[in-house]
């Protein structure tokens, strides 16, 4: 039997906890974002999957951490504009492109990795970045400071996406398009645009975290690795309500869950796999009908085409 | 101008109208075969240069696919795939009509799927054939009709975005299903973990002179019985008043609160019931973290039907051959399986484009309105 508090099991409970609740922070913070400018994306799932499976190319070719990172993000973007072209520009309904993105994103990340990889399934390493000092404190050290320095960067983003969201001018029309797009409109703001900015960043962020999934989380890209994460950061994105903070501690506490399953299956301990990922799940419809107030939750003009002098 | 001229003006007037109300009656049917078939035209077009690209003529590749699903026994395998198909079609077209997201497909499709090939030796065994096909049926539905009770409430009285809770709904369904197949229904005799294989007799019977069991019967029976409900009952008239404008159907005296409760627990129903179907029918038992995703492959068709129930039919022969022969086909040419959720998508893309063009060229009216989640959001109080 092994211990549960000895320290590698908690370094390694650390560990999972980083390496579950990062990709889903970005991929949830990219769909938060759109939500704000009211573009309701709901091909996260496509997006990850893509996003992993460009940025897994992109570190094998050039066999660098930072090249599959910028290769996912590019990825993640570029179909997102799909969804850019045909709701914003084009107005088309959200959800049926969304639906959409997840079956183009799926079909595409098999389709090229049975192709390429199919017989080779080659894995990359991981190149952490240890910070000198923090990196020798027990259970903490290895686990938080000796990460691939993307952990460092994605860390950074929900504080640099708050202080853009709520403190700068940009930020306000960002949410303005999606609580008001008719004011924004009336007040000069360029209401597609804006949506394009939001939509863009957000595929980016959530090809950013599919390759994070990949590279880091997994060490390799499979077809449908995602398992519904896509899914969870819309669910997270939306419960967050347009709080960063809350975003970041909803994503920490999923993380914590399906660390702890799956560190717990090291020791003695066996809780189903089934049950810890139901849980969040769970836990998110108990606080949904207990709190009235948490259903407040979208912004008004989420999912609706802006259309100059419609009448609302 | 005297009264005989007005006459005959009149005549002419009213044999003009006639006449314009016959053309356009002609080319709303073009148009709408337009509007339908090119979607598909242009996916297979766009997706044969991306396999034409990967090194595999396209055309033959096509003609396998055809030849597959249909020579041989190849369209008594596609007439099979329908039956869960259909079923999870009509349950999506009732939800949709009425604009209620309902995108909790998969749990209620696997969650009952995996009771009913749970409990189905032990149920078939004491009970008479009928009646123990009526039980399991039965117990489907109900586990569908619980798994979309939660979202209309939450939707109904809180305004609660649907998909959002359909989806988490049936997360924890997918992780209940897992749970039971490794659990209470684990086959102790096999090491992989799946349920009790369900014995031949006890499976629906064939059609005679065939080996499709009558599940794809029932299947096309309720669809025809929803589309008789949806496009000429008062029933269908209200879900079509609640979908277009909650508002006005608040107005008129429909209980917002019990049509989103009815249409959820339908649509779910529905579903549900597709899972038993296709284990009494086809397979006879359930592995765990099978997932086939019937719905997601499923949705574009229903759009380009117009969530017309009858509409439904063609289109989902028509996926459920490309699935059928794709499979095969693409296994033979060296393809992965993921090119027909390629193709599946384009075909989603070139709708909603073929569906923008035409609506720009004032067309008719679009599938779906625009103002989608606001006037959703309107019906509800508050």
């Amino acid at each position: 039997m092994i211990e549960v508090l000895s320290q590698p099991i908690l370094t390694a409970f650390v560990v999972a906890v980083l390496a579950n609740t990062t990709p889903l922070l970005l991929a949830a913070i990219g769909e938060a974002v759109g939500e704000q400018a009211g573009v309701l994306n709901l091909g996260i799932e496509g997006i990850l999957l893509v996003g992993g499976y460009f940025g897994f190319v992109g570190a094998l070719s050039a066999g660098s951490f930072w090249w599959g990172f910028l290769c996912g993000a590019v990825a993640g973007a570029v179909l997102s504009s799909v969804l850019m072209i045909l709701c914003i520009w084009m107005r088309l309904n959200q959800i049926v492109v969304g639906i959409g993105l997840i079956l183009a994103g799926t079909g595409v990340s098999g389709l090229l990795y049975n192709y390429a990889f199919a017989n080779s399934k080659p894995r990359v390493g991981i190149e952490p970045w240890p910070i000198p000092l923090l990196s020798d404190i027990p259970v903490v050290g290895p686990a938080i400071f000796a990460q691939p320095g993307m952990l460092y960067l994605a860390l950074l983003i929900p504080v640099l996406v708050s202080l853009w969201l709520y403190r700068t001018m940009p930020g306000l029309r960002l949410r303005v398009a999606g609580q008001s797009p008719a004011s924004l409109d009336a007040a000069g703001g360029n209401v597609s645009g804006i949506r394009s900015l939001a939509v863009i960043f957000g595929g980016a962020m959530s090809g950013l975290g599919g390759a994070y999934l990949a590279l880091v989380s997994a060490g390799t890209f499979t077809p449908g690795m995602t398992h519904g994460l896509g899914f969870l950061a819309i669910v997270v994105a939306m419960l967050a309500r347009g709080s960063l903070a809350r975003l970041v501690v909803i994503a920490l506490i999923y993380g914590v869950f399906v660390a702890a399953g799956s560190v717990l299956q090291l020791t003695t301990a066996v809780i189903p796999n089934d049950v810890v990922t139901m849980m969040p799940f769970i836990v998110v419809l108990i606080v949904l009908v207990c709190v009235p107030k948490s259903t407040r939750v979208l912004p008004p003009a989420l999912a609706t085409a802006y259309v100059r002098g419609e009448r609302g | 101008m005297t009264r005989r001229s007005a006459a005959s003006q009149r005549t002419r007037e009213a044999s003009e109208q006639a006449r314009t109300r016959q053309s356009t009656v002609i080319g709303g049917f073009a148009e709408v075969a337009v509007r339908t078939v090119a979607p598909i035209v242009l996916a297979l077009v766009a997706g044969g240069l991306i396999i034409w690209v990967m090194g595999v003529n396209p055309i033959l590749f096509y003609r396998d696919i055809l030849v597959h699903a249909t020579a041989g026994s190849g369209w008594q395998h596609s007439l099979t795939a329908m039956a869960p198909l259909l079923l999870i079609g009509l349950g999506l077209i009732v939800a949709f009509r009425a604009r209620l997201w309902n995108l909790g497909y998969a749990g209620g499709y696997l969650l009952a799927a995996a009771v009913v090939a749970g409990v189905a030796p032990d149920v078939m065994h004491v009970m008479p054939f009928g009646a123990g096909i009526l039980v399991l049926c039965t117990l489907a539905v109900m586990l569908g009709a619980v798994l979309g009770v939660l979202p209309a409430y939450l939707k109904a009285t809180r305004g609660t975005n649907e998909i959002i809770t359909s989806l988490m709904v049936s997360f924890i369904a997918i992780g209940l299903a897992n749970l039971l197949v490794k659990g209470p229904f684990q086959d102790a005799q096999v090491s992989v973990p799946q349920t009790r294989v369900l014995e031949i007799e006890y499976m629906l019977p064939y059609i005679p002179g065939t080996r499709v069991h009558v599940g794809v019967v029932l299947a096309f029976v309720l669809v025809l019985i929803f589309h008789v409900l949806l496009t000429k009952s008062s029933f269908g008239l209200a879900v079509d008043v609640f979908g277009s404008t909650p508002r006005a159907a608040a107005h008129v005296g429909i209980n917002t609160v019990r049509m989103t409760v009815t249409v959820f627990i339908l649509s779910s129903g529905l579903i549900a019931l597709a899972g038993a179907v296709d284990m009494l029918g086809l397979w006879g038992y359930m592995r765990t973290n099978w997932n086939p995703a019937y719905g997601d492959k499923i949705i574009p068709f229903v759009f380009l039907a117009r969530l017309n129930p009858l509409g439904s039919i063609p289109l989902i022969a028509f996926y459920a051959m490309l699935a059928t022969g794709g499979t095969i086909a693409a296994q033979q040419a060296g393809l992965p399986i993921d090119f027909l959720l390629i193709l599946v998508a384009l075909i989603l893309f070139f709708m909603v484009i073929i569906e923008y063009l035409g609506t720009r060229r004032n067309l008719g009216m679009s599938y779906l309105p625009e103002g989608l989640f606001a006037s959703g959001r309107a019906g509800v109080r508050g």
